[in-house]
């Protein structure tokens, strides 16, 4: 809808994308573009695909068939340009909060204390100041997804692929998140693709919002919420453009469910 | 909390105390009676333990059943951790090697012991073998379905980090795998003990097997029980010395296996 979003190149471009598991067709002829630097959500009914195709963009699933490019490169795994927030956090149990948050530049060879100083910094970016030494098992849901939040944002990485991050945690601290990730989408200049199951918090977090249908999966529709971007955090809810999308959205998924 | 924490060592101590206490006294009690003319009491046992530490008996003996066993546990315990890695981490290798430490720990292993004899002759060797093959099944087996079941999800998370394969196997499905490792290992120690005095009773009586078959054909049946209860001791002592390890390795956050 907007001029900006359609002059602006493609950080990640998915092209008739397939995907079976065995028998189960998950993804059928997806193609869908991420704008550089916008934020993009992935809204469906529970099952109809999301993981499976974040996965793939960031490497970690092989498609059935079909292509993905990052930078308008074709990814053949994972690499440094992607970052992945995970479903179920993945942090290591036995690592304090500092370790896990640090964990990827571990990986990458970064040197103990260069590291730690870029976790310590993430950690308090992400109001986690005073855990540091605490151990994922003594952390709240939405505490560690903070974590898992922080450990994507240190690596620095240009794509940050987030599945249902807000997802275990309660209403008031999933606004306050959605806040903030305003804040890093305006801040961080890095491309966000952000899975959700919630319609409102597709529409008040989203650049584009591409709406995927039930398997076997491909995009029925996108959506540019323009009107309301430059507003302050507060008025958005209140926004008429906001709602009228909220319900367009509602409108074109009810049949689906049931 | 401290002050708690020391109430319940202090709590648990006395526990043992009183289990030991009990164990030790109904022995007593069932040597006195007699249940049998060949099972003394507990303080003939232990005076007869007394008489082969001064005289120095019981260290000689040691020297020779430690040998084999603690070659056996330690062969065991490198080699069945790389090999359960490797079970674990390829199914290739799994369905190749699975079955033989499956069919090694069901095997009688005294109609083995023969075989043994024959290929290796009476001296170190086949004693290692034995406590081997006492040892590794348990723990390659326990480290390969740990290896196996290290969550998928904090797998693909090194994956997705750009962790290489080594750093996957080190830093990721190792420590998660430690506790059930460890486990494995301490069921495969336990085993190495029973596997090195059933080779002294087997193939050549030395070391403790030696005093046992002895003070059993000269009727000291006192001596016999001595060395048996001196076997035990060892293996509880060596048991929480794996654990200790198991707890500096990995800070102590593998809660809930006790074995003291
Ligand atoms: N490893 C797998 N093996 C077989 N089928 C799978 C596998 N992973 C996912 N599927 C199937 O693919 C479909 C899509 O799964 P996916 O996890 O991508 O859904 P989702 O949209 O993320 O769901 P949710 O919103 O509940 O997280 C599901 O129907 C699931 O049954
Ligand atoms: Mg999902």
């Amino acid at each position: 809808m907007s001029a900006k979003s359609q002059n602006t190149d493609n950080a990640v471009s998915v092209r008739n994308v397939y995907k079976n598991y065995g028998d189960v067709q998950a993804l059928h002829d997806l193609s869908l573009d991420f704008p550089r630097g916008q934020l993009t959500s992935l809204l469906g009914p529970s099952g109809c695909g999301k993981t499976t195709l974040l996965k793939i963009i960031a490497g970690l699933l092989p498609a059935s068939s079909g292509e993905i490019l990052v930078n308008g490169q074709p990814v053949s795994g994972p690499g440094p340009d992607r970052a992945f927030v995970f479903q179920d956090f993945a942090l290591l149990p036995w690592a304090t909060v500092l370790r896990n948050v640090a964990f990827g530049l571990e990986l990458r060879g970064v040197v103990k204390s260069e590291r730690e100083a870029i976790a310590e910094k993430y950690i308090a970016d992400v109001g986690l100041k005073g855990f540091e030494h605490s151990y994922p098992h003594e952390l709240s849901g939405g505490m560690r997804q903070r974590v898992g939040l922080a450990r994507a944002l240190s690596v620095d990485a240009q794509v940050l692929l987030m599945d249902e991050p807000f997802s275990a945690v309660d209403e008031q601290t999933r606004r306050k998140f959605q806040e903030d990730l305003l804040g890093l989408v305006k801040n961080e200049n890095k491309t966000f693709l952000f899975v959700t199951h919630s319609i409102e918090e597709a529409v008040y977090v989203s650049d584009q919002i591409a709406i995927l249908l039930p398997r076997p999966s491909r995009v029925s529709e996108i959506i540019r919420p323009s009107g309301f971007r430059h507003k302050d955090t507060d008025s958005i809810r209140r926004d008429s453009e906001y709602l009228d999308i909220v319900d367009k959205i509602w409108s074109s998924l009810r049949t689906y469910v049931e | 909390m401290a002050g708690k924490v020391i109430v319940m060592r202090h709590r648990s101590f006395l526990l043992k105390c009183l289990s030991a206490l009990l164990v030790f006294g109904s022995w007593e009690i069932a040597g006195r009676v007699p249940v049998s003319f060949a099972f003394p009491t507990f303080l003939e046992s232990m005076l007869a333990l007394w008489v082969l530490i001064i005289e120095g008996t019981l260290f000689v003996a040691y020297a020779e059943t430690l040998k084999p066993l603690v070659l056996g546990v330690f062969i065991s315990g490198v080699l069945g951790i790389g090999i359960g890695l490797w079970v674990g981490l390829s199914k290739k290798f799994d369905w190749l090697v699975s079955p033989i430490f499956v069919v090694m720990q069901t095997a009688p292993l005294a109609a083995l012991i023969p075989l043994l004899v024959m290929a290796y002759g009476i001296g170190l060797t086949s004693k290692v073998f034995v406590v081997c093959i006492m040892a590794m099944p348990v723990i390659v087996l326990n480290t390969g379905g740990a290896v196996r079941n290290t969550p998928i999800s904090i797998k693909e998370m090194g994956h997705a980090f750009l962790g290489s394969r080594s750093d996957i196997v080190l830093k990721i499905i190792l420590p998660a795998a430690s506790p059930i490792i460890f486990a494995g290992l301490r069921l495969g120690v336990s085993a190495g003990f029973i596997g090195a005095i059933l080779s002294e009773l087997k193939i050549t009586p030395t070391g403790v097997g030696d005093i046992i078959t002895y003070s059993r054909s000269i009727a000291d049946y006192p001596t016999m029980y001595a060395a048996i209860l001196s076997i035990i001791l060892l293996a509880v002592v060596f048991l929480n010395l794996l654990e200790r390890m198991e707890k500096t390795l990995f800070g102590g956050l593998n809660k809930g296996y006790v074995t003291d």
